[in-house]
């Protein structure tokens, strides 16, 4: 065991030079100059608080972020996240408001029904053969349909529970604070780090990303790992659905659109490789927190229109895409 | 009979007449054609009229992904012409003459040039970058609404002109103009692709970009083409619906068109992995929705119902085109014989 440290060494100067690593970097790095840019140009950016914000109004995000960086990590993509967060919210609000149930069990059936939305997609996927993004592009279709079909209409919620929970935050000291949400969220990440870095069904995901005819005569079951991974990109989506419930208080159909852009957008600027096979957890946080730091510095503004954010995050895209892209090339 | 089965746009045309078949029944008028005030009026003239935009895109859509690609900006890009086009028209209408078409032609001539640099965009992305073609045209998807936006400063652009309003909603010899773009379109390609090389091309690099480059073929011209072109159907497309709701919404204006697309392309009989494609199956296709759309308006069901209808006939089509589904069913077929 003397040769640990000698590892470690090896270990460091290898996944320096890997390309998702070396992204993380950057992505980090850009945080960091964006928070300092933001706290030199305007008094009271660099507050803890308006840091803590940043996970409470990101939370849905930063869950269906996450739940997407594995199924980008297997080289596919699942464009129906946004609408099963929609879908979740109005189930959540219909059952709450309309039939009485209590929010445990609402939320609880919402996040077996989400789960298992993505895991019939992944078997379809996976058994016939067909490409994700047109087979989550059906999903999308369908769990947007069928929350317009429950109501076309926004249901508010005034449970007396659920109130209580969207209102509750965890103090940090200091007057800082936390939701439930952006705590979940968080919570969420921490175990998806290390499920993705130490469990065979992590290493299994980044088996398939890398080739999945190797992964096959590897004998790693690719079949139930794909189902896994899109039922586990659902269950992501239904959670956020869930925290997006508590965070509006109402359950609306359109609630989401374009969620699943932000999300593969987080991803990409987190370092995980579009192509699959490399990437990690951790450098989606820092790709939500980005996303959540352009958006604080466009209303810290003031002056600049909200299309902005739209337009910043395509030119990030396009910068970390290219980088991706150099990087590949290079190794 | 069998060569009638097996033609790549029987399905298409069987389902499309399947489905005008069953409107006829269930509302006798449906079918109905009358002429009045010079116009051909009717339900089948309205579809046509209305899926004209869609049809535009679905013929870009069906070439980009002919090669292997995607274009999921297209959406994007008919926001982009059309608020173009609008604010031309706003921008050269004070200094022109009551009447002068100049603002009409200026407003044509830069959605469009707009449209093909958002082509050009996204085909160099594609094969300079080498981007994954759903990553590369993603950036313009999310950036496009953006710049849409700043270009109208976020408002919704009012026109208040009446020569464009012919685009969307002019008659010519009876029939909407509308129909004449996408016909004249659809039969330039038709030459293009089947009286050049250019069609056999475009299935080479489908078929096998490497083999194809291997042959001479110049995939890195095409290519990017092929997105140009697609750029300027959804641009045409921006126009027709701008001219026909006199505005140009630019958060809202062709919303989830890119999905309808491939969808149309898709009931139309064409790979979505490229190489085989239906150029007339993707009008049949966006057709096909456009009646869809129109049947559950027109029977009164709740109009959410259209999403879940397009969701369970993307899977339907797409589950048909598997091989591997295709196998289970033979199999199953004379497992349900041999029991009987």
């Amino acid at each position: 065991m003397s040769s640990d440290a000698a590892v470690v060494r090896h270990t460091l100067a290898r996944r320096l030079g890997d390309p998702a690593v070396l992204s993380l970097t950057v992505t980090v790095s850009l945080f960091v100059v964006l928070s300092l840019a933001g706290g030199m140009r305007f008094d009271g950016f660099l507050a803890p608080q308006v840091f803590l914000n940043l996970f409470i109004d990101n939370a849905g995000l930063l869950v269906v972020a996450v739940g997407m960086t594995f199924v980008i990590l297997t080289g596919g993509i699942d464009l129906s996240v946004g609408a099963v967060v929609a879908f979740t919210t109005v189930l959540l609000a219909s059952l709450v408001q309309h039939h009485r149930w209590h929010p445990l069990a609402a939320m609880l059936l919402a996040l077996l029904v989400g789960t298992g939305f993505g895991a019939a997609m992944g078997f379809t996927i996976h058994r016939y053969r067909l490409q994700p993004f047109v087979v989550t592009l059906a999903g999308m279709f369908l769990a947007r349909g069928v929350a317009t079909l429950i109501s076309v209409d926004s249901i508010g919620i005034d449970n007396s529970f659920q109130m209580a929970v969207a209102g509750l935050r965890i103090p940090l000291g200091g007057g800082t604070s936390l939701s439930v949400g952006a705590v979940t969220a968080l919570a969420v990440v921490v175990i998806a780090t290390l499920v993705s870095r130490s469990t065979p069904f992590g290493r299994t995901v980044c088996a398939i990303g890398g080739s999945e005819a190797s992964a096959l005569l590897m004998g790693l079951p690719v079949g139930a790992t794909l189902v896994r991974v899109y039922a586990l990109s659902g269950f992501c989506a239904a959670l956020a659905g869930v925290l997006y419930t508590v965070y509006m208080l109402s359950g609306y159909s359109l609630h989401g659109t374009g969620l699943e852009l932000d999300a593969i957008a987080a991803v990409v600027i987190g370092g995980t490789l579009l192509s699959g096979g490399t990437g990690q957890v951790p450098g989606t946080l820092f790709g939500v927190l980005v996303l959540g730091l352009i958006q604080t510095l466009i209303v810290f503004d003031g002056t600049l229109s909200s299309w902005w954010t739209r337009i910043v995050i395509g030119v990030l895209l396009l910068f970390f895409c290219l980088m991706q892209r150099l990087l590949l090339r290079r190794t | 009979m069998r060569r009638l089965f097996v033609h790549p746009t029987f399905w298409p045309l069987a389902a499309l007449a399947l489905l005008l078949m069953a409107n006829g029944l269930f509302n006798p008028g449906f079918l109905a054609l009358q002429w009045r005030g010079g116009h051909l009026y009717g339900n089948l003239i309205d579809i046509a009229n209305r899926a004209a935009p869609l049809a535009l895109v679905s013929m870009g859509m069906t070439l980009v992904i002919a090669v292997r690609g995607l274009d999921i900006s297209v959406g994007a890009v008919l926001a982009i012409a059309a608020t173009i086009a609008a604010a031309t028209i706003t921008h050269l209408q004070a200094g022109s003459a009551q009447g002068s078409l100049l603002p009409l032609f200026a407003a044509i001539g830069a959605a469009l040039v707009a449209a093909a640099l958002c082509g050009l965009w996204n085909g160099l992305l594609v094969v300079k970058a080498g981007m994954q073609p759903i990553v590369a045209t993603l950036i313009l998807m999310v950036a496009g609404r953006g710049l849409a936006q700043l270009i109208s400063d976020g408002q919704i652009l009012t026109i208040y002109y009446a020569p464009y309003a012919f685009l969307g909603n002019g008659f010519l010899l009876g029939l909407p103009f509308a129909l004449y773009l996408v016909v004249a379109v659809f039969i330039a390609l038709k030459l293009l692709l089947t009286r050049t090389a250019l069609g056999l091309f475009i299935r080479a690099i489908g078929d096998n970009p490497l083999a194809a480059h291997v042959a001479g073929v110049r995939a890195h011209t095409i290519t990017p083409a092929l997105y140009v072109f697609c750029a300027c159907c959804a641009g045409m497309a921006g126009l027709l619906v701008s001219s026909n709701v006199a505005s140009a919404d630019a958060n809202n204006a062709g919303q989830l068109l890119e999905l309808d697309a491939i969808l149309a392309v898709s009931l139309g009989g064409s790979a979505l992995t490229g190489g085989r494609f239906n150029l007339f199956g993707s009008l049949v296709g966006a057709l096909i929705i456009q009646t869809l759309t129109t049947t559950i308006y027109s029977i009164g069901v709740p109009p959410q119902v259209n999403l879940v209808v397009k969701a369970v006939l993307v899977m339907l089509v797409l589950l048909l085109q598997s091989p591997q589904f295709r196998q289970q069913l033979r199999m199953l077929a004379p497992a349900a014989r041999s029991s009987a």
